[in-house]
């Protein structure tokens, strides 16, 4: 008997399924990356803590938006596009000793004895009211927040040389494809130290319910 | 002696289209990695606001939850013209937050619990009224982590 040979497979429509997967999983899925101002929210008491601390108001910067979204920093008017260097101004001044007792050595301020004691003093009261749009809200947290993240990257560069920001640190310090265990240890090393130097203060006044 | 077929002048081959499956195959796999599947249709506004000084947000890891506010788009107009909250797939009121949060966190396994953050997805044009009641119910729920999204800003020239 002769030999019969297998008939091929035709793979010809084979292409058409994939590129039917391939349009289902294009439309299904999304590539954009989240990004956003990460904040921590404070604890909540159920009774407020009888013996507040006492803060010399010299050390509280305080931010306050109205319902028309108009910006009151430190009771005057000032336009967003100031708030960040205002912050740095307050931040960065130095103009005392810390709660330890030691001076801001690394503060680079005006020292002024009307403004903030010690970056680990200053604290930011940022106070909203309901009617405050949502994304003024974000872009003054962004000033505040970028406020500390521009000291702790000069900082950083005094440090630890040209090119070692804090945020380009931070970045390979997060990301997952690094394995890196020594360098991972090093920056975090550097980077709680920077936080140390200037720790995030920003709390927020509650906006009165109605 | 073998013969050679003479090919007939002016006819171009045909281009064989057998490795095309292959090529297609390989950009499905691309797409099936680099992808996240989108989980829940928006039925509120979300243009989110603008800033700088923004980190990632890894979402792969399973521990983000999202909350979505805005104005609900055309076709929910029932539920008013205010901004309102979406959880998962519904409009809901700040005070479901609670049995929302408890739901998420039963998803999810103990160890990733304390690691969690609450991505807040917020219109633009939302006011803070509203972000408050969220917040304070986060508070009160000890989900103290949050991430407000935020796109990039264009760099000023």
């Amino acid at each position: 008997m002769a030999k019969r040979s297998i008939p091929e497979v035709n793979a010809g429509s084979m292409a058409d399924i994939a590129f039917l997967l391939l349009i289902f999983f294009l439309v299904t899925t999304t590539i954009e990356q989240d990004n956003g101002i990460t904040r921590k929210l404070p604890r909540w008491e159920e009774v407020p803590p009888p013996n507040p601390p006492i803060i010399k108001k010299k050390n509280i910067f305080t931010v306050v938006v109205n319902k028309k979204d108009e910006l009151l920093v430190e009771d005057e008017r000032m336009e967003l596009k100031d708030l960040r260097q205002a912050a740095i101004d307050f931040i960065d001044n130095g103009g005392g000793v810390s709660a330890e007792g030691e001076k801001c050595d690394y503060c680079q301020g005006a020292r002024s004895p009307e403004s903030s004691d010690h970056p680990s003093k200053a604290i930011i009261a940022l106070k909203n009211e309901r009617e405050t749009s949502y994304s003024l809200y974000v872009s003054i947290q962004n000033e505040l927040g970028a406020a500390y993240t521009e000291l702790r990257n000069r900082e950083a560069v005094r440090l630890y040389g040209q090119g070692n920001t804090f945020t380009s640190m931070n970045a390979i310090y997060k990301d997952p494809k690094v394995k890196d265990a020594a360098l991972k240890e090093k920056l975090d090393k550097r980077l709680k130290k920077l936080k140390g130097m200037y720790t995030q203060f920003i709390s927020e006044v509650p906006s009165k319910t109605n | 002696m073998a013969k050679f077929k003479k090919k007939k002048d002016g006819e171009l081959p045909q281009a064989s289209t057998a490795a095309l499956p292959d090529i297609v195959f390989m950009l499905l796999f691309f797409f099936m990695t680099v992808t996240v599947m989108k989980d829940n249709s928006l039925m509120v506004e979300n243009k989110l606001p603008e800033a700088d000084d923004i980190e990632k947000l890894n979402r792969k890891n399973d521990r983000v939850m999202y909350i979505f506010a805005g104005k609900p788009v055309a076709g929910y107009e029932k539920f008013g013209k205010e901004a309102v909250l979406q959880l998962n797939d519904k409009i809901a009121q700040p005070s479901e937050l609670k049995q929302f949060i408890h739901a998420e966190r039963a998803l999810r396994t103990e160890e990733i619990i304390p690691f969690m953050v609450t991505a807040l997805k917020v219109d633009r044009n939302a006011n803070m009224g509203l972000v408050s009641d969220v917040k304070q119910e986060l508070r009160k729920e000890n989900m103290l982590k949050i991430s407000y999204l935020s796109v990039k800003k264009p760099e000023a020239k």
